[in-house]
């Protein structure tokens, strides 16, 4: 009761085309989330399965129906927003009933759907408040009790956390983790926070350019990237990606390794740079070098001490290098 | 607030210059409401003069109470100008929320054509307008002032209204749509609360002209039964003789509806003013 499938989503805005067919299913309980740079066409495709947009081609087809035509209400879905979106003038309770008024169900199945979502998100004591009483963590609750209480096949969240500052972001992260496991509701969530992406998500979808460039689970994505796109995007801090020419390979467009997957030695290595910044993290010690082929970034667990412009030798680890082609598609070795 | 380091002479001088207009600026107010508590004499004689005990007089205020149809003429301003008000802020909202809710071909030459009016005076088209009430057969009613000021404050209602309704979250209006809620629900429930500010700008800038005119009534509904208080106000002005104690208190009477509705709308002007300033 719960999944989505999406047939070749073409979305114009007059001559630009923000989604250039977007093929994608979603299994029943799962738990997928959308990411890219702003811009990549991902709040578009959510709003276009919420039914806020119509697509320009493609089919939407949820629980195997066409939904192309219904409007939003009719879904079965629910939306959690950025800015939270709830009603100023209605107290919790009635911006969390509304939805359901609005349905036609009776009072008594209001009230207890109501108790059901505020007990699960610890909103009991605030039901009569209005949202302008509530603090920016309390309000995202009530924009994700409004969702819950309209038991939908569908949940979607537009970047939902990110107006709340880290450590709410972290709580409700974990909150919304433990609804997902609670509820065992399909989930679609779209954030350009690659964090949130690796920790919620079972499948991730990554897009670019109104395309989907690779779709898969968070270590499919950082141990197996499917294009250069992918191998910058998730994992932070970012892969190094360094042009093959400057070092003399001739099989390959783009060199590309992970900061933690390099090794550094004050004597000998590879490749020779010098320091030009350290970042100490406590966990993490980063090391931004300066080669002959360019800018290098090593990550080290635990700390360590290092000069600027002092010379070091990094190495990278057997195995762990990526070789990508003109086109920036993997070459699988 | 956070203090800046402004010097004591700049603010002094900034509160001189608007201490200077605000007293020049009801000035003449000041003027029509001493001189309508004075007698005849003392009003050529002293017009600058306070109404002390020795001259005051309410004559004028008797006049134009016996008049007897003053009431009604109270009562015509009052009816045009706030059905009038309705219909401009209905209407204005309406065309704003869909200028700036949907996306359709001549959205952008749409709100133009209807903004084109603020720089029209609508006044270039008076005999066209008479000519077509005529041949409506509403001269001489309200309904025809309605009409006419309800045109005449569209335009400037829907310039501004588009404004703010941008600034209305589409999150919100989206969040409505989820939870089933018609457009027209979104719009009435969700956007208007949101807007009551710029409502409230937009009904003061509509009423005061409004209120005053002297124009349309003269021309579209001179009539006993359908005069305005402007235009009721004019019969004390005669061509050799004018009862000024008349005109003034009838004028001053003018003021206090004005007033009480302005007093009504300031608290949310203030906010409505600002609103776009400082965000």
């Amino acid at each position: 009761m719960g999944s989505l499938k999406i047939e070749n989503i073409v979305k114009s805005f007059g001559h630009v085309d923000v989604l250039k067919g977007i093929d994608l299913e979603v299994e029943d309980g799962e738990f997928v989330i959308f990411v890219g740079p702003s811009g990549c066409g991902k709040s578009t495709l959510l709003r276009i399965i919420a039914g806020l947009e119509d697509a320009t081609a493609g089919e939407i087809l949820i629980d195997g129906k066409k939904v192309n035509n219904t409007p939003p209400a009719k879904r079965g879905i629910a939306m959690v927003f950025q800015t939270y979106a709830l009603y100023p003038h209605l107290s919790v309770r009635d911006n969390m009933g509304l939805g359901l008024k609005q349905a036609g169900k009776p009072a008594d199945e209001i009230k207890e759907r109501t108790k059901v979502a505020s007990s699960m998100l610890s909103l009991d004591d605030y039901l009569e408040r209005r949202p302008s009483e509530l603090s920016g963590g309390q309000r995202q609750r009530v924009a994700i009790g409004r969702a819950i209480v309209r038991e939908p096949k569908l949940f979607l969240f537009d970047e939902p956390l990110s107006n709340l500052d880290a450590a709410l972001r972290v709580n409700t992260r974990l909150e919304i983790a433990r609804l997902h496991r609670q509820l065992k509701a399909t989930m679609i969530y779209v954030t350009h926070d690659q964090v949130e992406a690796m920790t919620l998500a079972d499948k991730i979808v990554v897009l670019n350019k109104g395309k989907i460039e690779q779709v898969g689970s968070p270590m499919e994505l950082y141990n197996a990237p499917q294009t250069v796109f992918v191998a910058g995007f998730i994992g932070s801090p970012q892969m190094n990606l360094i042009d093959a020419a400057k070092l003399g390979h001739t099989d390959a467009k783009t060199i590309g390794i992970r900061p933690e997957h390099i090794q550094v030695s004050s004597t000998s290595g590879e490749w020779k740079g010098s320091v030009i910044h350290v970042e100490h993290l406590g966990a993490d010690t980063i090391i931004y070098l300066q080669t002959d082929f360019g800018p290098l970034t090593v990550r080290l667990f635990g700390e360590h001490q290092y000069e600027v412009d002092g010379i070091l030798y990094a190495t990278p680890d057997a195995g762990r290098t990526y070789r990508f082609d003109n086109e920036g598609q993997v070459i699988k070795s | 607030m956070a203090k800046t380091t402004t010097s004591p002479v700049r603010t002094g001088l900034v509160h001189l210059a608007l201490i200077t207009y605000t007293l020049i600026a009801l000035f003449p107010v000041f003027l029509t409401v001493i001189n309508s508590f004075k007698d005849r004499a003392s009003i050529f004689r002293d017009p600058l003069g306070l109404p002390t005990p020795s001259v005051f007089s309410l004559v004028g205020y008797e006049t134009v109470l016996k008049q007897g149809d003053f009431i009604l003429y109270f009562q015509n301003s009052f009816i045009v100008t706030a059905v009038s008000i309705f219909f401009v802020l209905l209407f204005g909202a309406m065309a704003a929320f869909a200028l700036s809710e949907y996306r359709f071909r001549g959205n952008t030459l749409m709100g133009l054509y209807l903004a084109l009016g603020i720089m029209i005076p609508i006044r270039l088209g008076t005999v066209a307008i008479l000519q077509g009430m005529v041949a409506a057969g509403l001269v001489n009613t309200l309904t025809a002032l309605i009409l006419v000021y309800t045109a005449q404050g569209l335009p400037l209602a829907v310039f501004i209204l588009t404004e703010f309704m941008q600034t209305v979250s589409d999150d919100l209006k989206n969040a409505g749509r989820i939870d089933g809620l018609s457009e027209y629900s979104i719009f009435f429930r969700l956007v208007l609360p949101l807007i009551r500010p710029a409502m409230a700008t937009v009904a003061v800038f509509t009423m005061i002209p409004i209120w005053n005119d002297l124009w349309f009534p003269l021309i579209l509904a001179p009539s006993d039964a359908t005069k305005t208080i402007t235009l009721g106000s004019q019969v004390f002005i005669g061509q050799f003789v004018t009862n000024w104690n008349a005109v003034l208190a009838a004028l001053t009477l003018a003021i206090v509806p004005v007033l009480v509705l302005y007093l009504i709308f300031s608290r949310q002007l203030i906010r409505g003013i600002t609103a776009g300033a400082v965000k």
